[in-house]
């Protein structure tokens, strides 16, 4: 084996370290069809107050790593590997811990945040009721007050604290969850496609906020994407799934001018923007999980693909000074493979170069 | 090129809403609101907008799904919008429609040839069993499933999502329409294949001589496609116009907004100026009058309509950036916000100290977050009460700017006949 590659953000060093350490999070469901796996080994690092952008297609893992890192499944949902936060290890930790950890020092923001708000509950009441379940000498007025201060920075009026869910729009409830999700001074937050279901001036004003709140608060923050776009305008580095598996990461500047894997040179050009002018896709489907391919996941439809791609499986290797990418194309994605890898010379060349678009 | 395929002529579609069971009155949504437009045979049109713009409504409505309240919507010699169902249903199958989600809209017990060929059927198109199986062949072929023979016994669980949405244009194309409306098409798939099913819907275009109306709240898809396009704001369109022109030079502020609005996947661009519009889509129950968009508009000035709940909105919004004292302070000036009476143009308060109150209301006024203050004609007195009266704010009509129809009082204010106005046009002094 190579040396493990360190994922870590280039402006680190002026940071005490990371606050959130992945390795080999894996995340598997039973069906019966046989065991699914969601995500397989993937490693990372989060620094306070960066961002990282997780963005895939539908079924690439993105979600149920987010959910994985909280230990958050379903039944039948398995997650292995390890997640360190601030240190401290929180796979196979008991479950009060585990509790204590999510809101506390992790929270969580989902696509939908009617179903997660309590529609008997006034908006305040949340608010006492997630600051005592942390720290019960809490009183209700000082529970309330932070309430009203969070919501106030989200833009909320003090005077609509008492309100109940139903009688705020799709915008102010996301801006609410978003705002019980901080109440506790978190280190990390993970957000699950947080402006999905929202339009696109809403999007852009809750990225906002979740951006500002990441600079000024110090919160690492975890945004799950489908879109490349929100990725581009709100994080520092950036992970691109594909099957279960990162398949490059690296600062947002050079994914994004330089991508390395073909998987992200496609997705990159298939956005269709307000520059687009010309319409890109990608051939094919992503293969089952359940019984994926042994080489490379992309190989069937990779455009660059070459003989030892259907059975060599790339590993995660550094392109350009702290991105990284697992494809063949480059050397050291061989790791551990007794193959000899030879990618053809022209093509390589190409990729390292990389594609301007 | 240029004969007109629809033409659509002060369109009304409302929908009654909450009344009770027992013949309670209910509210109005004007979910289209007074649209005129028409289509031109062989194009693409956009209605573009965000949820509750209308815009899906407006389609359907188009297709006799939902009945028009009011106005005409001209098709050869008739007025579909005074169709009933019975009446409508020959033409089907010259007006076809693609909707968003294909898992909702294909039936999963009717294998693919089924749902492709069922419009055959019911049209009477084809009168055999097989001669109904090569057509919806011939169709899933040009509809890049192929050999359409492949897919004619399988069931739309065994496809891809793009694969689904393909069979859905099958569907809607093969009874050979002259427009089709198609909403959202691509909302639901991945980025990844996007591309080729709007470059399919293209090249369909180009074989069958098809108009399409395309229906999306996503402005990036709407430049690559249409040819002209209306961008829709609680019912009503704010400008339309050749699509060139308005991504080039949007001259409403709500269609900056959105095109602002867009995430560009281009990080060195990240911290462009980006004039983001306040708050969200009202309530279209109770939709602003003036202009509708002036409470989020961040143009917005004197004349845009500035009315009683505007105040109040601008209050809140003060709130939650004054810090907690202030905010006590200032909420027992103006005493519970939900006491405030309003009544047609006037905001009534019952504050307990009436001086101190107008004082620090006019004081305060002009530092509000919104321009709500330009709207305001006095400040007066009456009996324990203070009175804010607004001036006359009318709802813009549509004018011709810059080669495009836009309406918005910046291009010079002109009132819309039968709008929704604040006020009194004539300055009738009390």
């Amino acid at each position: 084996m190579s040396t493990p590659v360190t994922f870590a953000s280039p402006d680190d060093r002026d940071r005490a370290g990371p606050i959130l350490e992945v390795r080999d999070l894996s995340v598997a469901y039973g069906t019966p069809q046989g065991s699914l796996h969601a995500v397989d080994r993937i490693s990372f690092d989060l620094h306070p107050g960066e961002s990282l952008g997780v963005v895939g297609e539908s079924g690439c893992g993105k979600s149920s790593m987010g959910r994985g890192l909280m230990q958050l499944l379903p039944p039948g949902g398995d997650v292995g590997g390890s997640v360190k936060l601030k240190g401290e290890e929180l796979i196979g930790v008991g479950r009060r811990r585990l509790r204590h950890a999510r809101g506390q020092d992790i929270a969580l923001v989902f696509q939908e945040p009617m179903t997660r708000l309590d529609p008997l509950m006034r908006v305040s009441d949340h608010f006492v009721e997630a600051v005592r379940a942390h720290r019960p000498d809490t009183s209700k007025d000082d529970a309330k007050q932070a309430g009203r201060e969070v919501l106030a920075a989200m833009g909320i009026p003090p005077t609509r604290a008492d309100n109940y869910p139903h009688e705020f729009s799709g915008g102010m409830r996301q801006r609410i969850m978003i705002a019980l999700g901080i109440v506790l001074n978190p280190a990390v937050i993970i957000a699950d496609e947080p402006t999905t279901a929202l339009d696109v001036i809403v999007e852009a004003q809750i990225l906002d906020l979740l951006d500002r709140m990441r600079r000024t608060e110090d919160v690492g923050l975890i945004l799950i994407t489908h879109n490349l776009g929100i990725v581009a305008e709100t994080c520092d580095r950036v992970a691109v799934m594909y099957a279960g598996r990162i398949v490059e990461i690296g600062p947002i500047d050079d994914v994004f001018a330089n991508p390395a894997h073909p998987y992200t040179k496609g997705l990159l050009r298939s956005v269709i923007s307000t520059d687009t002018t010309e319409l890109s896709s990608i051939d094919g489907a992503p293969p089952s999980l359940i019984d994926p391919p042994c080489g490379c996941r992309f190989e069937p439809r990779c455009p660059e693909a070459f003989d030892a791609c259907p059975s060599v499986d790339p590993a995660l290797t550094e392109v350009r000074s702290d991105q990284h990418a697992a494809c063949l194309l480059y050397p050291g994605a061989d790791a551990g493979s007794t193959t000899d890898v030879v990618p053809p010379e022209r093509d390589a060349a190409e990729g390292l170069q990389g594609e301007t678009r | 090129m240029t004969d007109t395929i629809i033409e659509v002529e002060d369109l009304h579609t409302h929908f009654d809403v909450g009344g009770s069971l027992f013949g309670g009155e209910g509210d109005v949504v004007r979910a289209v609101d007074g649209v005129s437009f028409d289509i031109r045979r062989g194009e693409i049109f956009g209605l573009v907008g965000e949820s509750g713009s209308g815009k899906t409504t407006l389609g359907r409505t188009i297709l006799g799904l939902v009945p028009a309240t009011s106005g005409h919507i001209r098709y050869r010699d008739m007025d579909l919008a005074t169709l009933d169902e019975k009446q409508f249903r020959p033409l089907r199958r010259n007006l076809g429609m693609i909707f968003q989600d294909p898992n909702a809209s294909l039936n999963p017990a009717m294998t693919v040839g089924q749902g492709v060929g069922h419009p055959l059927r019911i049209h009477g198109i084809t009168s055999n069993r097989a001669e109904t199986r090569r057509r919806a062949a011939e169709m899933l072929d040009r509809c890049g499933l192929s050999p359409g023979e492949q897919f004619l016994d399988t069931y739309p669980e065994d496809l891809s999502g793009g694969q689904k949405q393909r069979v859905v244009i099958a569907r809607a194309l093969i009874t050979e329409p002259e427009l089709v409306v198609a909403d959202e098409p691509v909302a639901s798939l991945d980025m990844s294949i996007r591309a080729k099913v709007l470059e399919l819907m293209m090249d369909l275009q180009d074989d069958l001589g098809l108009t399409y109306l395309y229906i999306t709240h996503d402005l990036a898809s709407g430049k690559f496609v249409c040819d002209r396009m209306a961008i829709m704001y609680l019912g009503q369109m704010v400008e339309w116009g050749e699509s060139e022109d308005i991504y080039d030079d949007p001259q409403h502020p709500y269609t900056r907004a959105l095109l602002e609005a867009i995430p560009l996947p281009d990080p060195s661009r990240r911290d462009r100026d980006k004039k983001l519009p306040r708050g969200e889509i009202p309530d279209a129950l109770d939709p602003p009058r003036g202009c509708r968009f002036h409470p989020r508009c961040p143009e917005a000035f004197e004349p845009c309509g500035w009315e009683p709940k505007d105040l109040v909105d601008a209050l809140e919004e003060r709130w939650t950036t004054v810090d907690e004292d202030t905010f006590e302070r200032e909420l027992g000036m103006t005493g519970d916000l939900e006491r405030v009476g309003f009544e047609g143009s006037r905001l009534r308060f019952s504050p307990e100290d009436r001086n101190a109150f107008s004082t620090w209301l006019q004081d305060v006024g002009p530092e509000l977050p919104t321009a709500v203050w330009s709207g305001v004609e006095t400040v007066e007195r009456d009996g324990d009460d203070v009175v804010v009266r607004f001036r006359f704010g009318p709802e813009p009509g549509q004018q011709q700017h810059a080669g495009r129809t836009v309406a918005c009082h910046l291009h010079g204010v002109v009132a819309r006949p039968d709008g929704d106005h604040v006020g009194e046009p004539v300055d009738a002094t009390t």
